[in-house]
């Protein structure tokens, strides 16, 4: 298997796209960087979570998406990028028969082109996290705290898991369709789904079944929840939810909260065990989603003719 | 040639959603000959090779290969197993000799003995760096990755990759499909040379004239079905002449005489005589006794011939029948 994920690490390292996600990185960088210079005087956080700040703050004069945004769209991007060819492009240039017949067991084949994915996605997030906060420190003179690099530690994690989702997703339809054009499709498909249509989706079907029609606190609740509950199916909408509440330690709950509650808050950040408490299910429910998606494919390919025609 | 067995089959079978595509099939090949598996397409042959390989797991029956059996112990069969599939593909983006270390490597051949025996093989199959260069031209190495290869250097990029683990046993898939006749010569030189390094060769193919000038035995496979399996020349005798040999003899003017003396040769069973040429049936290889007959009856030996049986006379009776 080592063979297996040397080769495909040299490829990737090598490949035209690889180069092109760098530079993506880097870019994304800058933007984010960009956006903390903007707007984190205005965020005004407390003393203790300021270098959090560097990658949730998003413009304010300009509107500069904050960084964690950016990589919540992109990560899934990259995650298809190094999956959605991985069996099929083998299959149909006839490789994959030549590879099978060699004395490797056949799920090496999969588990070490999962494996150069999750170690070159690390190296993608890591150098992004790096850079920002290498610069970001120069810029706004604030070192972390050990919580902070606890936190920041965290994120890395759970942005590898989700994007090891997107790439078990994209590893997956590569093995169900024969043709490499057919599984970029479908990953794309249900990226965009995911992003941006559930979005769109959510509130309609709330509404339909939950009218609120009336302004009866309980209807707006029960609304409410039920649009949230249909956003959670979405790994996009728990991987933002997640990483709000790592990042920034001020959100509390994810919950609705009404407005006579909110003058009685506090605006003191939550401490590191309070917050992973509140985003516990949503780390849960983002390994398992890999989990399942990687076990599918592995189950498959395992089953698979290796035909070549 | 030893009489070991390098491949037993028996009973195997194969359905693929409810159509039997191997239909229980016995096939015997012994160790170090050249074995070539015939049959018109969807035969089965592909997936006979796939099922010995261990890729694909047979729905009934049992192989063993090299004393083991692919289902159980696949690493074991493979380690020492070479195969070319029919589509043989190659990483474009890596140069020969990149893409024969990384098999080298799945091989667990540790880095020097995988660049000398990359060597070796290159040179084996004629693909060594000049070689190269005089195919593609003097460019710059990122331009010599496999992408540019022609069909013929990639089927023999396929043989180099398969010898490159010195396996005891190959088998290679349809190997001059798309091959120059020059290519077609080399590589059945390469195939009829592999018995004697201790290599047993299964070869499937349809091109019978090929097969005949490298094979030693063969088997013809027909829906899914061994109709017919054994030494070529056994075999052409037994389809086509029920058994027995024919000798065709040309002299002057061959009198009753003659024909008398020769019918009294032991094991001669019939002689016929069509102007000049006499045509002799008999049980065994007579032509010794046959000529001193003639010679010694004062006639001249003009010319004297065994008929041989071309695989195309067996493959035909055999699909006629159907």
């Amino acid at each position: 298997m080592v063979a297996i994920i040397r080769k495909e690490l040299a490829d990737y390292v090598t490949s035209i796209r690889f180069l092109g996600f760098m530079l993506l990185v880097t870019v994304l960088s800058i933007t984010g960087l960009m956006a903390a210079a903007q707007g984190i005087r205005a965020a005004n956080l407390p003393q203790g979570i300021v270098f959090l700040g560097l990658f949730t703050t998003a413009g304010v004069q300009v509107p500069i998406p904050s960084l964690s945004y950016l990589v919540s769209l992109l990560v899934p991007l990259i995650g298809i990028a190094l999956g959605f060819d991985a069996i099929n492009s083998e299959r149909s240039s006839g490789t994959l028969s030549r590879v099978l017949s060699q004395p490797i067991y056949r799920d090496s084949v999969i588990n070490g082109k999962f494996l150069a994915g999750v170690v070159i996605l690390s190296i993608m997030v890591g150098t992004m996290l790096l850079l920002v906060s290498g610069y970001g420190m120069r810029m706004i003179g604030v070192p972390p705290t050990h919580e902070e690099v606890i936190r920041l530690f965290l994120y890395f994690v759970v942005t590898i898991f989700y994007g090891a989702f997107w790439m078990g997703l994209a590893i997956l339809f590569s093995i169900l369709f024969r043709r490499v054009a057919a599984s970029l499709l479908f990953s794309l498909a249900l990226w965009l789904f995911f992003s941006i249509f559930i979005m769109l989706i959510a509130p309609a079907i709330a509404n339909a079944l939950v009218p609120t029609a009336e302004g009866v606190q309980a209807e707006v609740v029960r609304n409410y929840e039920l649009q949230r509950t249909i956003l959670l199916f979405s790994p996009n909408y728990l991987f933002q939810e997640a990483t709000t509440v790592i990042l920034v330690p001020l959100v509390r709950t994810l919950g609705m909260v009404t407005s006579s509650i909110q003058p009685y808050w506090l605006r003191n950040p939550l401490s590191l065990g309070q917050s992973i408490l509140v985003v516990w299910p949503h780390i849960t429910g983002l390994i398992s989603l890999s989990a399942v998606c990687f076990a599918v494919s592995y189950i498959l390919f395992m089953r698979q003719e290796i035909r070549a025609t | 040639m030893s009489e070991t067995l390098a491949i037993s089959a028996q009973g195997l079978t194969k359905r693929y959603d409810g159509v039997t595509v191997v239909d229980h099939l016995n096939l015997q090949v012994k160790a170090n000959e050249v074995f070539g598996l015939l049959g018109p397409n969807g035969a089965g042959k592909t997936t006979t090779i796939l099922m010995m390989l261990g890729l694909t797991e047979p729905a009934e029956g049992s192989v063993s290969v090299l004393g083991f059996s692919p289902t159980r112990e696949p690493l074991k069969v493979k380690r020492q197993v070479g195969y070319l599939p029919e589509r043989v593909g190659f990483y474009e983006n890596m140069t020969a000799r990149e893409n024969l270390r990384f098999i080298a490597d799945l091989n667990g051949i540790s880095y020097n003995e995988a660049n000398q025996r990359t060597d070796e093989v290159l040179k084996m199959v004629g693909l060594t760096e000049s070689e190269i260069m005089e195919a593609l031209g003097p460019k710059r190495k990122i331009e010599k990755t496999v992408g540019k290869f022609s069909r013929g250097m990639k089927q023999r990029l396929g043989i180099a990759e398969v010898l490159i683990k010195r396996p005891r046993l190959v088998f290679l898939d349809e190997p001059t499909a798309g091959l120059d006749p020059k290519g077609i010569n080399q590589l059945l030189d390469l195939i009829a040379a592999l018995p004697k390094a201790g290599t047993t060769v299964v070869l499937s193919s349809h091109q019978l004239y090929q097969v005949q000038r490298v094979c030693h035995s063969i088997g013809i496979l027909a829906k899914g079905k061994m109709v017919i399996q054994g030494a070529i020349d056994k075999l052409g005798r037994e389809a086509l002449a029920g058994g027995r040999f024919q000798i065709e003899v040309e002299t002057e003017n061959p009198g009753e005489k003659l024909i008398k003396v020769i019918r009294g040769l032991k094991g001669v069973l019939g002689v016929e005589a069509k102007g000049n040429v006499l045509s002799i049936s008999t049980e065994a290889d007579l032509r010794r006794q046959v000529s001193k007959a003639v010679v010694e009856n004062n006639y001249p030996l003009i010319q004297m011939k065994i008929q041989e049986f071309s695989l195309d006379d067996i493959y035909m009776k055999y699909f006629r029948e159907e």
